[in-house]
């Protein structure tokens, strides 16, 4: 009887993305609170990292979660115009866009960095971005990055 | 920054939540981890962090083991940092050495997977522990809050609000702010209410009244809030009044003017009254509206509207009170909170065209049918067909817009209710024979099943099935001249086809149209439905994520009158509190430069939202104003030397965590 080999489990398994998520108090925080609250289940990949206002989020925390060895990043804000001071997330929306063209330039994928709006009563919207983001990451494996 | 002063002597305690935590999360495994990370001295487990066993738990490791800096590992720290960072300072610790750890919404409520939830719990607390390492002790600020409180919307949430906060807050004033000529909201429309079946307005009227007396109350009717900026404690507020064309002060309600008008009937429809009634271009909304003052419609009135009229007006009034030259005017305030008590809008029967509504005669919704049954209305409080005639037949129509996947999903809670309120009014002043379709009958509250057994007692014919359709086009001579209701009785498991002269909608309560903007001007955030969102479904009802800002009624959501006022009342005890207590903490979480640093680049200062960095030309460097910063840190990422930072969330404790939670 022939025996058939299969790759043990664990390592078709083992590896899991992980996504460092710069998340503002106000929106995007309060709708993780929520996606608690309503025990809306999600990918077990990210891991929040809490300021003010995603326009605290300064580029080189970014790189830095790249260089530490996160898969992804992704940065959750207040709708446009629903900014807790005012207009913090355009200039988050105006930095993204930036830092997003340079890290393709230097060869990590666009799904990797993703910027969202996600509003306090989002829970939903979190739990499939969050959701989505992992299997992306799944598809393209790990990144390794070494920094510049 | 300095590096920090002693060793960090660490103390980690992670909650069990009861099972909330326990049961995802490998407690003892996190606890042991912890335990072993640079710095930690202590690590414990507890059912309840948040209790007070659990409270002198931590105060007693302190003492024990010398701690100097503490991680909670909990629940969310929107919930409880303040709960914990007031017991670190109780045992002698800066409340900034404090640092707390999501691991209850942020990992065993949304994680389904065991292990990988205790790797998340391990990794946040990893990162917590290296953070909080970094962490300089600061001092909140404090500042005084203004007793003054704005309440926005005078229906029964805001009368009820004004009325508790005046009567608890002497000297300071409460600023009503009603949009409409006159309060009392969509109550003042009631003749009666479920389930007592008392008189709306005996129960109303007094109270607006005292409202408009009231010495602490201010009450701007006609008036909308234009601009609300600053923060709890201390919020400038714009409100403008609309110009009514009449002198407030001067008129006293006499109501001479309207008799004299030059329109000598009443001939545009009035809103009050949802058109169903005329009123001239000069009128007052209805007989016991608050204030007792007339109004001048600009769009119907002749002078206002093409310049030239005779004013009969002016002659009739003795007091001088018409100034057709009134401009909209504006008052800034201060206040310390507010309440936002903006109700809710009827669902546009318009959206369900299978119904009739506005197409086919004697279809009506139900608000309209409030205006037939009050006295004041424009039947005199008997319902009556176009035609004159009493109605013999009438079908009522539950959940109209509501519970429907085309228009809302969400049970508007009150329907039900006040269609059987309707359902007897019907039968008691007309003798019709009056048919329900409901979806599912919905009772519950303190006598509201026993109101429904009571009706069915009476005669109420109930069908159980949504309906189809509402039509003209009648099959039988029984039929012929009647509208024809078609439902699929679900219980009698067929389709019948009732013939019926009035049909009556029960539409479902919906957002006011313009609660994004009032969201947008006020910060708060609304949920799917669009209604004003809660700080949290049962702890904090009243309460929103801004902070000195609360909401009651059926803003919130579709609520009957009895849980209104409760909320109403919520909302002002919270807003008193804060009052009483005299200070708000403002968190330090300011920006600050390095001046060795700053380059006088300037590229800061555009970024500011709230104009807090300067300049000083001598020394070349930026400075914050400390008190004009709200803590974004927007300057801070900008920065191109890394002098601007901001406090409690600098750079290197941001990298901290990033390097924790990989
Ligand atoms: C047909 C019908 C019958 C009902 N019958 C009963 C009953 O018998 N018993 C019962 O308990 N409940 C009943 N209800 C429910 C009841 O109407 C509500 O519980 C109640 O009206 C809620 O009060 P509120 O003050 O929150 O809102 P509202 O009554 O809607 O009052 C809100 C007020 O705020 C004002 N406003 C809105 N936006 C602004 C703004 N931006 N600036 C300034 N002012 C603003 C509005 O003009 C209005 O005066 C019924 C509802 C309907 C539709
Ligand atoms: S100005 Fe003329 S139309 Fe206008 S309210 Fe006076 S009388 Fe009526
Ligand atoms: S933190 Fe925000 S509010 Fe404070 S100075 Fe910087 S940009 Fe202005």
């Amino acid at each position: 009887m022939a025996v058939v080999m299969e790759p043990p489990k664990e390592a078709q398994e083992a590896w899991e993305p992980r996504i460092v998520a710069f998340f503002c108090n106000w929106c995007t925080y309060a709708a993780s609170d929520l996606a608690g609250i309503s025990r809306v289940k999600y990918a077990p990949n990210m891991r929040i990292v809490r300021v003010m206002c995603s326009g605290r989020i300064d580029p080189s925390f970014v790189l830095e979660a790249f260089r530490d060895g996160a898969d992804g990043v992704l940065i959750g804000g207040c709708n446009p115009g629903d900014c807790h001071y005012k207009e913090g997330n355009y200039k988050t929306m105006r930095r993204a866009m930036l830092l997003s063209q340079m890290l393709q330039d230097l060869g990590i994928e666009k799904e990797r960095f993703r910027l969202d709006w996600i509003c306090a009563s989002c829970a939903r919207e979190l739990q499939t971005t969050v959701n989505h983001m992992t299997a992306d990451l799944k598809r393209l494996g790990p990144l390794n990055w070494k920094g510049v | 920054m300095n590096p920090p002063a002693e060793a960090p002597r660490i103390g980690v305690f992670v909650c069990d939540c009861g099972f909330n935590i326990l049961g995802v999360v490998d407690v003892p495994a996190v606890v042991k981890f912890a335990a072993a990370l640079p710095g930690v001295v202590h690590a414990e487990e507890y059912k309840y962090m948040c209790s007070d066993p659990g409270q002198d738990l931590i105060k007693k490791a302190v003492q024990e083991h010398g701690l100097n800096r503490v991680v909670v590992a909990s629940c969310s720290p929107t919930l409880h940092e303040r709960t914990f960072r007031r017991v670190v300072s109780e045992a002698g610790i800066n409340p900034f050495l404090f640092n707390m750890v999501n691991i209850r919404e942020g990992v065993s409520w949304v994680t389904e997977d065991k292990v990988q939830a205790t790797e998340k719990a391990e990794s946040l607390i990893d990162a917590g522990v290296r953070r909080v390492t970094l962490q300089e002790p600061l001092e909140a600020r404090s500042e005084p809050v203004n007793p003054n409180v704005l309440v926005i919307g005078g229906g029964i949430a805001g009368m009820h609000a004004s009325l508790s906060l005046a009567n608890a807050n002497r000297g300071a004033k409460v600023h009503l702010v009603e949009r409409q000529p006159s309060i009392g909201g969509n109550m003042a429309r009631f003749d009666k209410t479920f389930p007592t079946l008392d008189c709306a307005s005996c129960i109303l009227t007094p109270k607006m009244t005292e409202v408009k007396i009231h010495p602490n109350i201010r009450l701007h009717s006609y008036s909308e809030v234009v601009s609300v900026d600053g923060y709890v404690g201390n919020f400038d507020v714009t409100i403008e009044h609309k110009p009514r064309y009449i002198n407030e002060d001067l008129c006293i309600g006499c109501l001479k003017c309207i008799e004299a008008c030059v329109f000598k009937d009443a001939r545009f429809p009035n809103e009050f009254d949802l058109g169903l009634a005329k009123r001239k271009p000069i009128y007052i909304p209805f007989p016991q509206a608050v204030p007792t003052k007339v109004l001048i419609d600009p769009h119907d009135c002749l002078y206002l509207r093409l310049g030239t009229c005779k004013k009969t007006c002016i002659d009739a009034c003795e007091k001088d009170a018409i100034d057709l030259e009134q401009k909209p005017d504006r008052v800034s305030l201060k206040v310390g909170t507010i309440v936002v008590a903006t109700g809710f809008k009827p669902f546009d029967a318009r959206r369900k065209p299978q119904y009739g509504y506005g197409v086919l005669p004697n279809v009506y919704t139900a608000l309209e049918m409030e205006r037939f049954l009050s006295p004041t209305g424009p039947t005199e409080g008997v319902p009556l067909l176009q035609d004159g005639r009493k109605p013999e037949t009438v079908g009522i129509i539950h959940c109209v817009g509501s519970r429907d996947k085309n228009t809302n999903e969400y049970c508007s809670k009150v329907c039900c209710m006040y269609s059987l309120k309707l359902a007897h009014l019907i039968k008691e002043r007309t003798g019709a024979e009056v048919y329900n379709f409901y979806i599912d009958m919905r009772t519950p509250g303190k006598g509201y099943e026993e109101f429904y057994e009571r009706l069915l007692s009476e005669g109420l014919k109930v069908i159980r099935g949504r309906v189809a359709e509402v039509t003209k086009a009648a099959l039988t001579r029984a039929e012929k001249d009647h509208l024809i209701i078609r439902a699929e009785d679900t219980l009698a498991g067929f389709v019948r086809r009732i013939p019926v002269d009035m049909v009556v909608l029960a539409v479902g309560l919906e957002p006011q149209s313009d609660t994004q903007e009032l969201r947008r001007m006020l910060n708060l955030s609304c949920g799917h439905e669009g209604f004003l969102q809660e700080l949290h479904p049962k702890l904090a009802p009243v309460s929103t994520a801004t902070d000195g800002i609360f909401i009651a009624g059926a803003c919130q959501g579709p609520k009957d009158i009895p849980e209104t006022v409760a909320q109403a009342g919520a909302a002002a005890s919270e807003a008193l509190s804060l009052i009483h207590r005299g200070v708000v903490e403002i968190q330090p979480y300011t920006a600050v430069v390095n001046e060795e640093l700053c380059s006088g680049c300037k590229v800061c200062i555009g970024m500011c939202p709230y104009d807090a960095i300067g300049y000083d030309e001598e020394k070349r460097v930026v400075h914050v104003t400390e008190v004009k910063c709200k803590g974004c840190g927007v300057c801070a990422a900008a920065c191109p030397t890394g002098a601007m930072d901001q406090q409690h969330f600098r750079k290197e404790l941001v990298m901290a965590e990033i390097a924790g939670v990989i």
